[in-house]
C-alpha cells in the first residue's frame, strides 16, 4: 500500500458515501422517487474487491447498486441523473435506482428480484468460457437471497460446469427487517453452502477495505489459474434502513450505533492510514474536497437534464437490429 | 419440395443453425445423450457433441438464466424448456429478466435467446401437464412468441428466430409433431408477426394457431358441406401481430371465430376478440365467437379430455348458436 493507493481508496469509498447520503437528502426533497437503498455502510466491499478486477471482468449485481456502479468508475452524473429520471440518465429515466448499467464498463445491472441475477451471472460466465476470453464474473447478492431457489440451481450450474465466478455474498445481516438469524437455519454458515457443491468458499470481514481486497485478490487469481467458482462471504452492516420507506422497528438503534461507533469502514481506514504514515489530516481534507465537488456536479448535472418525453418511453422495448 | 414433419423441420433449422452461427449452442433438460424429450434434437449430441449441446441438470430457471446471461454477451443460445408447464419455474427469468433487459438497460444489453417448449393439451397428461401458457407470454411487452401449425411454418419461424435479436418463446405444440407437409428446398425465412390465410372464403372467418388449426380444419370442412366458405387465418405469431390482414378479412366476411386452446378466462383469444371489435365493428353481422378449453383443470381421462379441449362438435354448436349457422 503506497500513499497513492491509500488516497484512491480512501476517495472511492468516500465518494460513495457522500453520494448515497445525497441521495437520501434528494429523497427527503422529493426529487428522487421509488425504492432507494443506500449502500452506506458496505461501501469497502464494493471499493476492494472491485479494485481488484480488470477491464475483461463483468460485474452483477442487486438493487443496492450505485456502491457497485461508483467502485466501477460508472459516472456518477449519469447515475444521479438516472436517479432523478431524467433523459441524461444511464437509462434517459426508464430504469431507476434499483436497475443502473453501464455495458462498457461490464457494470450488468443492479437487479431487483433477489437472486434472479444469479443465473443470468451464471450465464455471462458460460459464455466467457465458451468464447474463450479471459474475463470472470463477480456476482454480489445478499444473505436474503441464499433461501431463493436460483442461489442454489446458480451455485450447482457454476461448479458442475466449473465457471469463472465469485459469487460475493455481502452479509448485512438483514433480509429487509428479517435478522438472518429468523431467516436461515444456520445464520453462522452461510458460506458453507458452497461446501455443498464443491465449491472454495471463505468468510471475511467486510468492513476492513484491505481485508477485503486481499481475499478478492486470492479468489480471482485462483479462478484465473483454475477457473471454477468461489464464494465469499464478507460481513457488513448498513447503517441506514433498508429503503427509505425503512421505519427501523426491528433493530436497536443500539446495535446501528456500535457498528457505526466500531466498525465504520472508511473511519478504520483512516486509523490504518494514520498509523502507517500513508495519510494525513491535510490529505482527507483535500480528499474530502474533492469527493464534494462530484457530488455537488452530479447534483447540479442532474438538476439541468430535461425530463423525458414519451418517445423515451416508448423505446428500446424491442432490439429492431 | 421435401415433405417432412414438423419435428424434423425444426432438428433441419437446428442443425442449420449449429452449422452456420458459431455462437449457436442448444441447451435444456435431457436434449443431449437422451436424444430430447420429443426426439426433436435426436442425433444432434453425437453429431455436434457436449459443447454445443448442453444437458442441464432439472434447474429450469437456473439454465434459462444462464441462457440469457451467456447471449447478454454475444452467445445465441437455443433453450429448450421440456414443456410450457415447467416453464413457470423459469417464469422470473423470462418476464423479470429476459423481457426487461433491453428496455431498463435502454438498449445496452440484448437478450438474443429463443426458448423452445412444447405447449398443449392431448396426451392425457392430466392437469398439470396440458395447459398453453404461449398467450400469457404473449401479453409481456419486451417479448416475441411464435406458435407454428405446421412444418415450413416452423423451419422458416425458426429461421427468423435465429436471426431477431429479441428473446422469442417458440411454442411447439405436442400434438403437431407428427404433422407432415411440404418444406421448401430454397433457403426461406417466414416473418415474424405475419399471420397466414390458410384457407381462402367469403362466409366466416375462423382464426386459431398451433394446436387448434387441425380443429379449425375440420370446421371448416363441416361449413363447407354446409356451403359456408370460410377463411381460415393461421395467426403464427402471437406478439407481434400485424392485425391488418385479420381486419381484411373480418371486413369480407363479418363474421368471426375464434379458436383458442387456453381457458376461457383471460383469454388470448378474448383479446383478438377485442381489437377486432374495437376496429371492425360496424362490420360485424353477429358477437364475435371464441371457443375456449372449458374453465376446469385438465382431466386424465381421455373422454374428459376430449370434451375439455375446443372440438369440431362445440365449435360448430357455438357457431350455431352466435352465428346462426
Amino acid at each position: 500500500m503506497d500513499k497513492q493507493l491509500a488516497k484512491k481508496y480512501l476517495l472511492e469509498m468516500l465518494k460513495i458515501r457522500q453520494f448515497e447520503e445525497a441521495c437520501g437528502r434528494m429523497y427527503m426533497q422529493g426529487k428522487i422517487k421509488g425504492f432507494l437503498h443506500l449502500y452506506i455502510g458496505e461501501e469497502a466491499i464494493a471499493v476492494g474487491s472491485i479494485s481488484e478486477l480488470s477491464e475483461d471482468d463483468y460485474i452483477i449485481t442487486h438493487y443496492r447498486d450505485h456502491g457497485h456502479a461508483l467502485a466501477r468508475g460508472m459516472d456518477p452524473n449519469k447515475i444521479m441523473a438516472e436517479l432523478y429520471g431524467r433523459v441524461d440518465g444511464s437509462s434517459r429515466g426508464k430504469a431507476g435506482s434499483m436497475h443502473l448499467f453501464d455495458s462498457n464498463l461490464h457494470f450488468m445491472g443492479g437487479h431487483a428480484i433477489v437472486g434472479g441475477h444469479l443465473p443470468i451471472a451464471v450465464g455471462i460466465a458460460l459464455g466467457l468460457k465458451k468464447q474463450k476470453k479471459n474475463g470472470l464474473v463477480v456476482a454480489y447478492f445478499g444473505d436474503g437471497a441464499v433461501n431463493e431457489g436460483e442461489f442454489h440451481e446458480s451455485m450447482n450450474l457454476a461448479a458442475l460446469w466449473e465457471l469463472p465466478i465469485i459469487f460475493y455474498l455481502e452479509n448485512n445481516q438483514y433480509g429487509m427487517g428479517t435478522h438472518v438469524k429468523r431467516s436461515s437455519a444456520n445464520p453462522d454458515m452461510l458460506y458453507k453452502f458452497a461446501d455443498l457443491y464443491g465449491m472454495p468458499s471463505t468468510k471475511i470481514d467486510g468492513m476492513d477495505v484491505l481485508t477485503v481486497r486481499d481475499s478478492a485478490r486470492e479468489a480471482i487469481d485462483k479462478i484465473r489459474k483454475n477457473n471454477g467458482p468461489i464464494l465469499i462471504e464478507a460481513m457488513t452492516y448498513r447503517f441506514r434502513g433498508h429503503s427509505m420507506a425503512d421505519p427501523s422497528v426491528y433493530r436497536e438503534n443500539e446495535e446501528v450505533q456500535q457498528w457505526q461507533k466500531e466498525k465504520d469502514p472508511i473511519e478504520l481506514f483512516k486509523q490504518y492510514c494514520i498509523s502507517n504514515d500513508l495519510l494525513n489530516e491535510s490529505d482527507f481534507k483535500s480528499v474530502d474536497n474533492e469527493v464534494k465537488e462530484i457530488i455537488q456536479e452530479c447534483l447540479n448535472f442532474a438538476d439541468n437534464s430535461p425530463l423525458p418525453d414519451m418517445s423515451v418511453a416508448m423505446d428500446k422495448i424491442y432490439n429492431t437490429n | 419440395m421435401t415433405e417432412m414433419n414438423l419435428r424434423n423441420a425444426l432438428s433441419k433449422g437446428l442443425r442449420e443453425a449449429l452449422d452456420t452461427n458459431e455462437n449457436v449452442f442448444l441447451m435444456g433438460e435431457d436434449i443431449g445423450m437422451y436424444g430430447g424429450p420429443y426426439a426433436v434434437t435426436k442425433g444432434l449430441f453425437e453429431d455436434y457433441g457436449s459443447e454445443k449441446i448442453i444437458d442441464t441438470p432439472i434447474s429450469e430457471s437456473g439454465f434459462v438464466g444462464a441462457g440469457i446471461g451467456s447471449s447478454m454477451i454475444g452467445m445465441k443460445p437455443i433453450i429448450e424448456i421440456m414443456t410450457i408447464n415447467f416453464s413457470l419455474l423459469a417464469i422470473d427469468q423470462i418476464v423479470n429478466h429476459a423481457a426487461k433487459m433491453h428496455y431498463m438497460s435502454d438498449g445496452q444489453l440484448s437478450v438474443p435467446i429463443i426458448i423452445r417448449t412444447v405447449t398443449g393439451a392431448g396426451g392425457r397428461l392430466a392437469a398439470t401437464h396440458s395447459q398453453s401458457f404461449e398467450g400469457w407470454y404473449a401479453s409481456v411487452p419486451g417479448l416475441k412468441v411464435v406458435a407454428p401449425s405446421n412444418p415450413s411454418d416452423a423451419l422458416g419461424l425458426l429461421r427468423s428466430s435465429i436471426n431477431d435479436n429479441n428473446p422469442i418463446i417458440f411454442a411447439e405444440h405436442s400434438m403437431l409433431y407428427g404433422v407432415t407437409g411440404d418444406v421448401p428446398d430454397q433457403y426461406y425465412e417466414t416473418p415474424i408477426g405475419l399471420p397466414k390465410i390458410i384457407e381462402e372464403g367469403n362466409d366466416i372467418t375462423i382464426i386459431a394457431w398451433s394446436g387448434m388449426i387441425p380443429v379449425a380444419q375440420e370446421v371448416s370442412s363441416k361449413l363447407k358441406e354446409k356451403n359456408l366458405q370460410t377463411e381460415l387465418i393461421d395467426l403464427r405469431t402471437l406478439n407481434p401481430i400485424d392485425f391488418e390482414l385479420i381486419f381484411n378479412s373480418v371486413k369480407k366476411t363479418n363474421k368471426v371465430v375464434i379458436l383458442d386452446e387456453y381457458w376461457e378466462t383471460g383469454s388470448f383469444g378474448a383479446y383478438i376478440s377485442s381489437v377486432i371489435q374495437e376496429n371492425c365493428f360496424d362490420y360485424l353481422d353477429a358477437p364475435i365467437a371464441v371457443v375456449n378449453s372449458l374453465n376446469i383443470p385438465m382431466p386424465y381421462s381421455a373422454e374428459l379430455e376430449d370434451e375439455v379441449i375446443p372440438n369440431t362438435k362445440r365449435v360448430l354448436m357455438k357457431i350455431n348458436e352466435l352465428l346462426g349457422l
